[in-house]
C-alpha cells in the first residue's frame, strides 16, 4: 500500500476501540435528546455539528429543564473548554499542515482523538492528515447514525424513570469526573465544585449552582499548591 | 421550546450556538495559546481542573436531591468507579436505579 494509505488505515484501526466505547453513549444521547424535547433531527444535528459528548448531554439536560438558549450555549463551553488546551498542544504536533488542514483537523478534535494524537506523535510517528481522518471520521460517522439509530428507538419509551433512563445522566457524568481523577488536586476540585453546586442549588437555584460550582473548583485549583512537576506537564 | 427565530425552531439556533462555541475552544487555543512559549502554572491548573470541577457541579445536586435510590446509586457508583472502566460502573449504576426503584426506594 502506498504511504498514504496505509497511514489512513492505521487511523481506522486506531479508533475501533474509541467507536465500540462510544456507541453506547451515541445511541444514550439519541434517546435522551428525544426525552428531553428535542426532535430526532435536531438530536442527530447536535451529534453532527457539536460532536462532543459530555457536553452534548449537558445541553440535553437544560433543553429538559427549558433553560435561556444563551445559558445552555456557555454550559457547553464550560464543558467544552478544555479543548483549548487539546487544540494548543496538538496543534504543535502538525507542525507543517497547512492552516486549512489544521482547520478542518480541529473540528473533530475529541478527547480520545487528542489523546491518540499525541500517543503518536510520541511514538515519533507523524500526525498526518490522512492518518488523523482515517482515526476522527468513522468515529464521527458512527456518533451521527447512532443518535439518529437512538432518537428513533428513544421515542418508543413510554416509561423512563421505570427504566431508570432519567438517572443516567447523572451516572454517566459521575464516570466522566472519575475519569479524571489522575489530574493534580482532582479530589479537592471536585469535593469544592460539588459542595459549591449543592450550596448554590439551595441559595441561588438552578442553573447558577452550576457555574457557580464550577468556579468555586477552579478557583480552588488556581489556589492549591501544585503538586509536582506532574501540574505543569501538559504543555509540550 | 419549539418557538420559532428567524424561521427555525430556537432549539435549532441554540443547537448552532453550542457548535460554534466548540469550535472555537477547538480551534482557539492553537490560535491564542501558541503565541506563548508556556503557560503560567496557575492558568494552566486552573485550565485542567474545568472539566472535573463542571461535571461535579451536575452530580453533586442530583445526590441529595433526589432520593434514597439516587444517592445510594451514586455513593455505589463512587466506590465502584476507583477500580472499574466507565462502561463497568455506567452499567451495575443503570443496573441498580432500576433495581432500587423497584424495591420501592
Amino acid at each position: 500500500m502506498s504511504p498514504t494509505r496505509t497511514d489512513f488505515f492505521q487511523g481506522v484501526r486506531d479508533c475501533l476501540p474509541i467507536v465500540a466505547a462510544a456507541a453506547p453513549f451515541g445511541m444514550l444521547f439519541g434517546a435522551l435528546a428525544v426525552d428531553n424535547g428535542l426532535t430526532v433531527g435536531e438530536a442527530v444535528l447536535m451529534s453532527a455539528t457539536v460532536f462532543a459528548g459530555a457536553s452534548q448531554m449537558v445541553g440535553l439536560e437544560m433543553f429538559g429543564a427549558e433553560i435561556a438558549p444563551w445559558i445552555i450555549i456557555l454550559s457547553v463551553f464550560a464543558v467544552n473548554f478544555r479543548h483549548v488546551l487539546y487544540s494548543a498542544a496538538l496543534g504543535r504536533r502538525m507542525g507543517l499542515m497547512p492552516g486549512w488542514k489544521k482547520a478542518l483537523a480541529f473540528f473533530f478534535l475529541t478527547d480520545p482523538q487528542y489523546a491518540a494524537s499525541e500517543a503518536r506523535a510520541d511514538r515519533k510517528m507523524p500526525v498526518t492528515l490522512t492518518w488523523y481522518m482515517g482515526m476522527a471520521l468513522p468515529v464521527y460517522v458512527f456518533w451521527v447514525a447512532e443518535a439518529w439509530v437512538g432518537a428513533l428507538f428513544g421515542s418508543l419509551i413510554t416509561d423512563p424513570a421505570a427504566l431508570g433512563i432519567d438517572f443516567l445522566l447523572p451516572i454517566y457524568f459521575l464516570g466522566l469526573v472519575m475519569g479524571f481523577r489522575a489530574r493534580p488536586n482532582w479530589l479537592p476540585v471536585v469535593i469544592v465544585s460539588g459542595l459549591g453546586s449543592i450550596l448554590g442549588f439551595y441559595t441561588v437555584g438552578s442553573p447558577w449552582h452550576v457555574s457557580l460550582g464550577a468556579l468555586a473548583g477552579v478557583v480552588a485549583a488556581m489556589l492549591l499548591p501544585l503538586p509536582g512537576p506532574d501540574a505543569k506537564g501538559r504543555m509540550p | 421550546m419549539n418557538e420559532l427565530f428567524l424561521g427555525l425552531p430556537v432549539n435549532v439556533w441554540t443547537i448552532v450556538g453550542a457548535a460554534i462555541v466548540t469550535y472555537a475552544a477547538r480551534f482557539g487555543g492553537h490560535l491564542v495559546l501558541s503565541r506563548f512559549k508556556r503557560i503560567p502554572p496557575r492558568v494552566d491548573a486552573a485550565l485542567n481542573a474545568v472539566p472535573a470541577a463542571v461535571l461535579a457541579t451536575l452530580v453533586a445536586p442530583a445526590a441529595v436531591n433526589s432520593g434514597p435510590a439516587e444517592a445510594i446509586t451514586l455513593a455505589v457508583c463512587l466506590v465502584i468507579g476507583f477500580r472499574l472502566p466507565m462502561m463497568g460502573m455506567f452499567a451495575i449504576g443503570w443496573a441498580l436505579i432500576v433495581a432500587l426503584r423497584g424495591a420501592g426506594l
